[in-house]
């Protein structure tokens, strides 16, 4: 389903000097993979895309790494990694087996990179502690209202909630994600598992035949902005494990890297994205309703692009609430901001009348994978396998993920288990589990859901999706024979700006809305200044060649921390200018870069925002 | 008390006994809110770390042990149960054991440099050092009175600000730089002594994963403040804690006419 001018725009770029793929590898017309010409002043310096064997200022350094070993070890420290951690653990309680277990989790804290809703169906929680309650899992929350809206520019339309929609919310909870998933370190712990915040697993490694995957090494310190080893420098260490457990979350760097190297995605779908953000407000006393739960779309987002709203009412002793709003990434407009959208939204009467007379006291944003089953990639790869939302099992319609990623690394501690126990180098009985478990079942009915927003080539957009689900849906429960494609990637369903039209977003007025600046400071996010960007470019030439002049530099609205800037130089030419301190780990400019020039990789561990419970 | 080294030369002795001392604060990066009451800011689930001037303290132990100038170098951190883990950031720095003054949750918010002082000098009695490295401030409080307050109940010399830490020409004295208004100043003070470490004094290093692990089989001992003997009565009381002041708009003026007539206005210009 590629559109015309993304058709004129690959030809276009064809002729261009550097053809950008899909992947990001930079190649010439004649298919050469080529290492790119220094640009000046160099914007990438990660040794990621420096090699420092060729480097003459590492020429003296000493590269060795120390070595540990493990049976398991786990990227990734949320819901889905401590899952697999604990059932692991509970596994070899139950069967008289011993594991080294360790988590690695690039948070300085387990719990502070977490930023989701959160409204959590507890199924999967209570699958692996049946007795959470007394374990003190803080659910303070349960859900006592429910309602869903139709928001137009003035009003706020009612729609009904049958049991049995997705949307419908009875025995769930509210929660703060963060402190559920630092309880979930804290069982971990208990149960004999080694859990390492503030470490960052940067590189996969791989077996002298390149075949399986050995183990993970954690990320270098002390390299300087430049790119040269400051007198801190010091290697990061080499774990070498059995089975490898991914767990980073929506679009993780070293899933990313895996899916491409064993090519994971071959006859599925690609991942399809949304980003979402979170506020978390005091309310006025008088507008807090412990318990109440809403969700709806419209407003302010056109009726072409995908998204919508959730308010969260928390009983945890203050009136707190979380504010979220989510825009699908497959928008089209490169003039759109998703950061305006959700400020704007806010200043809906409806909306206003909640949050008048209260504090916003917290923010934070973080892309979520909205492509289902269509998308899931193969689970399983030589050493290890894929859990939760890095691969992609988020409920759209339901708008939840968090009980499917808890069974996923359930089920995959099960496999891991197993492969261990008989020397199987691929945990291959994971993916069967899967697809056997309630978690394929619910993705499965729910399948259509989100892709019904592109009927009729996205002529009805939000209304074709709802009429779809209310007059087919309801009555189908996913059996319709048929399965909806998302048509394609995220980032190749962006125009050039010149078709289309500026967005005028109204100034914050910062009692209810807030500038972008303002907004990064409550994340807390922080990164060490003098070390190379962790928003590595594949082309330095890219972003002004392509980003800037075909696409009015998208990344500068995309990105919810204000990263990317195009500044002016003395000769009036634009330079992107990366400023890697304000990023909160979202990883939405990876997905959404129409060029996919730009490859995240994880900065020093302990770095990146400090979420308090969000 | 009085406390005799081997004054011939310190290189040749078994170096210099390092007590640092290091705090669990608010991380500096951290957008920091008032409670709702105004009797504090909030500090559940926020990011918490090591001083930044204390961790320039505890890689200038280090260091000195590294030079050979210092044997053995002590941790010691007076706070909540997490101040351990504080605690173990500096042993994982090199740090070669640690000590806990556990307060109680109930008279932590209450804890002032004065209590903190004079707790550190009981240890001091035990302990026996011949340096005391102090971060020059907390950056919560930002009282910058710990270390003088030491200096002062153990009737030791105090170097405040220290920029660099160094033996003397006659290597029986440490000669330090300080940072002051006016520019540096070097003194040198016999041991022992109470040095308080500034921003320049050195980069600390990171505290890497394989260090954490080795880390976790250094000792840590835990003590209360009524083995010390020391009475936590607060001495302050804190009235209320608020938010600085809305910065006002200020007003753009079209020339040098209207900025005359708007300071007459104000009655600024005559």
């Amino acid at each position: 389903m590629l559109s015309s001018s993304r058709a004129a725009l690959v030809a276009a770029a064809a002729k261009l000097p550097r053809l950008v793929t899909r992947y990001g590898y930079c190649t010439t017309a004649a298919g050469e993979r080529q290492q790119q010409k220094p640009l000046s002043p160099k914007i990438t310096t990660h040794p990621t895309r420096n090699d420092r064997a060729k480097d003459p200022r590492w020429k003296d350094i000493d590269m060795t790494r120390a070595v540990d070993e493990a049976d398991v070890v786990i990227v990734g420290g949320g819901p889905a990694g401590l899952s697999a951690a604990c059932r692991l653990a509970q596994l070899n309680a139950e069967k008289g087996t011993e594991m080294r277990i360790v988590v690695l989790e690039k948070a300085s804290s387990v719990g502070a990179h977490i930023m989701s809703g959160a409204c959590l169906d507890p199924k999967g929680l209570v699958e692996l502690f049946p007795d959470w309650q007394e374990r003190g899992a803080p659910l303070h929350t349960p859900v006592t209202g429910d309602k869903f809206y139709m928001l137009t520019e003035k009003r706020a339309i009612p729609l009904p909630l049958l049991p049995g929609m997705p949307m419908h919310n009875h025995g769930n909870y509210i929660v703060r994600l963060g402190n559920v998933v630092a309880w979930l370190g804290e069982q971990a712990e208990s149960l004999g598992v080694e859990v390492y915040p503030g470490v960052a697993a940067a590189e996969v490694l791989y077996t002298e035949d390149g075949s399986a995957v050995k183990g993970v090494a954690t990320n270098d310190v002390g390299i300087a902005k430049d790119g040269s080893p400051k007198d801190s420098f010091e290697r990061g260490m080499e774990f070498h494990c059995k089975q490898l457990i991914i767990a980073e979350g929506t679009h993780g760097h070293l899933a990313k890297h895996l899916i491409n190297r064993y090519d994971l995605r071959a006859g599925r779908e690609p991942q399809t994205y949304g980003i979402g953000f979170k506020e978390l407000w005091e309310l006025s006393e008088d507008r807090w309703r412990p318990g109440y739960v809403e969700h709806g779309v419209g407003w302010p987002l056109d009726s072409g692009t995908y998204g919508g709203y959730f308010i969260y009412h928390l009983n945890e002793g203050s009136p707190l609430a979380a504010v979220g709003f989510v825009v699908g990434l497959d928008y089209s407009n490169p003039y759109l901001s998703p950061f305006r959208e959700f400020q704007q939204f806010k200043h809906h009467p409806h909306v206003a009348a909640a949050l008048t007379g209260g504090k916003r006291i917290g923010y934070g944003a973080r892309a979520l994978n909205e492509g289902g089953v269509q998308s899931l990639p193969k689970l399983t790869f030589p050493g290890g396998c894929l859990v939760g939302c890095t691969a992609g099992m988020i409920n759209v319609p339901k708008v939840k993920g968090t009980h499917n990623a808890m069974k996923s690394g359930s089920l995959a501690a099960e496999a891991v288990h197993e492969a261990i126990g008989s020397g199987e180098i691929e945990p291959a009985t994971y993916e069967e589990a899967l697809r056997n478990s309630w978690v394929y079942k619910e993705l499965h009915s729910v399948r259509n859901i989100r892709p019904s927003f592109h009927l009729l080539n996205g002529r009805l957009g939000m209304f074709g999706g709802m009429a779809y689900t209310g007059a087919v849906w309801y009555f189908t429960r996913g059996r319709e024979p048929w399965t909806f494609s998302h048509g394609g990637t995220d980032h190749e369903k962006l125009l050039p700006a010149k078709d289309c039209k500026p967005k005028d977003y109204p100034k914050p007025d910062n009692v209810l809305s807030f500038d972008l600046l303002s907004s990064v400071a409550l994340t807390s996010t922080n990164h060490d200044h003098d070390q190379p960007p962790h928003l590595t470019l594949y082309d330095d030439s890219v972003p002004g060649q392509v980003n800037l002049s075909v696409y009015d530099g998208p990344e500068q609205r995309f990105c919810p921390a204000g990263v990317y800037e195009y500044v002016e130089l003395d000769d009036g030419s634009k330079r992107l200018q990366i400023n890697a301190q304000n990023c909160i780990h979202c990883k939405t400019c990876d997905i959404k870069d129409p060029t996919q020039n730009i490859n995240w990789v994880t900065p020093q561990g302990g770095e990146g925002p400090a979420y308090n419970g969000m | 008390y009085i406390h005799i080294i081997n004054k011939a030369d310190m290189a040749a002795s078994k170096g210099l006994k390092i007590l640092v001392g290091c705090k669990r604060v608010i991380d500096y990066a951290v957008k920091v809110r008032v409670k709702p009451d105004r009797s504090g800011v909030v500090t559940e689930g926020v990011k918490h770390s090591m001083n930044p001037f204390d961790e320039i303290a505890v890689e200038e132990a280090v260091r000195m042990k590294e030079k050979k100038l210092a044997g053995e170098a002590v941790a010691i951190s007076v706070g909540p149960p997490q101040s351990q883990e504080t605690l173990r950031t500096a042993l994982a720095m090199g740090i070669d054991r640690a000590i806990h003054v556990e307060i109680p949750l109930a008279q932590l918010e209450k804890l002032q440099p004065i209590h903190v002082s004079k707790l550190l000098a009981k240890v001091c009695e035990s302990e026996k050092p011949d340096l005391v490295i102090l971060g020059k401030q907390a950056i919560d409080d930002d009282c910058n009175q710990t270390g003088q307050m030491l200096a002062a109940l153990l009737d030791w010399p105090q170097a405040t600000f220290a920029s660099k830490i160094e033996p003397s020409q006659d290597s029986k004295q440490l000669r330090v730089t300080r940072e002051v208004d006016g520019g540096m100043e070097t003194i040198d003070v016999s041991v022992p002594a109470v040095v308080t470490s500034d921003l320049r004094l050195n980069e600390p290093r990171y505290a890497t994963l394989p260090n954490i692990m080795k880390a976790k089989k250094k000792p840590l001992a835990k003590m209360s403040p009524d083995q010390l003997g020391v009475d936590l009565q607060p001495r302050q009381e804190v009235i209320s804690v608020e938010d600085p002041p809305v910065r006002k708009a200020g007003a753009k003026v079209e020339s040098v006419e209207d900025l005359v007539g708007k300071l007459r206005e104000k009655g600024l210009v005559k």
